[in-house]
């Protein structure tokens, strides 16, 4: 059997040694040392997901708090959507919006979460784009704002459909939050901020917690038998379900959010004839492709039982040559018991119900275009 | 008695058909497995040409011939149970049967000891 790659210098979060007590198998990951899994393995970690809590650390991941000179939240909304084409203008007090920082080709250079807190606008980035995003935000608002990553904070995410009942045990309060929901919450008595989002498809929340407070705080809610750790391997295997996209995978700087069918997160004030259209880099591009694209990520079903992984090409025909497009995020839906992946394909492959190709160890195999997400997402929106 | 490769495979002979399947301890690290490719009945390979792969929920692994000989049978259980592989790795979680070419490669294969020493180190 082939060997797994060697480890090298990496990072910890706040979380490491509970990991590491909790039986957790380390990986490399994003320069930090991970749990991929603890011992009750992918598969039941996914599942008791999907089935009752599952409680992850993603401390690795960037929280950077923007704050504008002047003490008016609007004039931070404004500058932050000089980089991104979403409407920060119009996130309200305490909500939650998904969007991506764009080039001036209209890629995308990270995918990221921005909250309106009143005071500050808080934003949560990929670990492997952390250093790069928080340059970025310099290099182009310390004019209007203070960027400061906030290094002294954990971030857990606890998700599934048991994750309200056992967060109100610590807080009654987050039952009230709605779906990109943010609020300040005491926990423990420590001043954490709780969203109710996640990477799952599942009801839950995102907590961002003082490092010092993270393990008694994970502590606390693994004491409930609904909560189980869960570790990176199931993570992407339960976000691959809910067709959510992976930074580095299905998105980098070639792709845009047009083709990476994310077109829902431009704001229509951001839109052409919005009140605040355009301005944001890729603004000649991204508008333009809104009308067509040639080529669009979509879902895709294996024929058969193997996993067809990121890197395998596609064809359009079986005996096609030259292919058509590309699998960006593959494995194993384990909710339902099938391969699944995802993958760029030009827009006349991209219906629903397309069969398309790819070739794993020499042989041809069908895939059939499926709608997104493969498992329904079960987000509390009222 | 079990014969084993640096690879992580593992070989029990009977008569002189060999079963061939990956340790416990490789199942371990791969984790949930999800798709097992087996080779053809009939197929023969060198020592360590690729015979067969194992895909797990995050990665896929190669499962080499661990000595030349041709393919006598197949486990096709694997297809619809994969996770025979994690439960049974030297029962019925056993890949394929081979007829080894020459049967001085199976006694050049590791013993128990030497294996365990092998992984105890890794």
């Amino acid at each position: 059997m082939s060997e797994p790659r060697p480890t090298g210098e990496l990072k910890h979060t706040p979380l490491h040694a509970l990991h590491v007590r909790l039986g957790g198998r380390m990986v490399p990951f994003a320069g930090y040392d991970m749990p991929v899994q603890y011992s009750s393995g992918i598969m039941k970690e996914h599942l008791h997901t999907r089935a009752a809590a599952g409680l992850f650390d993603v401390s690795h991941m960037g929280q950077i708090a923007l704050r504008p000179s002047s003490g008016r939240i609007a004039d931070a909304a404004r500058a932050l959507e000089t980089l991104l084409p979403a409407d920060i203008s119009g996130l309200a007090v305490g909500r939650q919006r998904y969007t991506m920082f764009t080039n001036d080709g209209g890629g995308i250079l990270d995918d990221l979460m921005v909250s309106n807190q009143g005071e500050q606008l808080i934003l949560v980035v990929n670990a492997a784009r952390k250093v790069f995003d928080e340059t970025h935000l310099r290099s182009h608002l310390s004019a209007v704002c203070t960027v400061e990553p906030l290094l002294d904070r954990a971030l857990v995410a606890l998700q599934g459909p048991a994750a309200e009942a056992v967060l109100e045990t610590l807080a009654p309060e987050v039952s009230a939050l709605r779906f990109m929901d943010v609020r300040a919450v005491t926990l423990l008595g420590a001043a954490c901020f709780v969203s109710r989002s996640g990477y799952t498809g599942e009801d839950g929340f995102e907590i961002s917690v003082p490092a010092n407070v993270a393990e008694p705080l994970c502590n606390a809610l693994l004491r409930h038998p609904a909560v189980a750790p869960i570790g990176l391997g199931a993570r992407d295997s339960l976000r691959l379900e809910a067709g959510l996209c992976l930074y580095g995978a299905d998105l980098d700087e070639t792709t845009t959010p047009v083709e990476a069918a994310l077109d829902w997160t431009i704001g229509k004030a951001r839109r052409p004839g919005g009140e605040r259209s355009g301005g944001f880099p890729g603004a000649e591009i991204i508008p333009r492709q809104l009308g067509g694209v040639t080529r669009q990520r979509v879902g895709l079903r294996p024929e058969g039982r193997a996993p067809v992984r990121a890197g395998a090409p596609l064809f359009r025909n079986e005996d096609d040559a030259a292919p058509v497009g590309v699998v960006t995020s593959g494995g194993f839906a384990v909710s339902l018991n099938v391969p699944v992946a995802m993958g760029y394909v030009p827009p006349d492959a991209a219906a629903p119900g397309t069969r398309v190709f790819t070739e794993i160890r020499g042989k041809r195999l069908g895939l059939i275009v499926s709608k997104l997400p493969f498992v329904p997402a079960r987000y509390k929106h009222r | 008695m079990l014969r084993f490769t640096k690879d992580h495979e593992w070989l029990r002979m009977e008569g002189n058909i060999a079963t061939v399947g990956i340790t416990p301890f490789a199942q371990e690290k791969l984790g949930d497995l999800v798709f097992v490719e087996l080779p053809n009945v009939g197929a023969a390979f060198d020592k360590g040409a690729v015979a067969a792969t194992v895909e797990s929920v995050k990665a896929a692994a190669d499962v080499y011939a661990p000595v030349a000989g041709e393919v006598t049978a197949v486990n096709e259980g694997l297809v619809e149970q994969p996770g025979l592989v994690n439960a049974e790795p030297t029962g019925d979680g056993w890949l394929f049967k081979m007829k080894p070419a020459d049967p001085a490669e199976v006694d050049a294969l590791l013993d128990e000891k030497a294996y365990d020493a092998l992984t105890s180190a890794a």
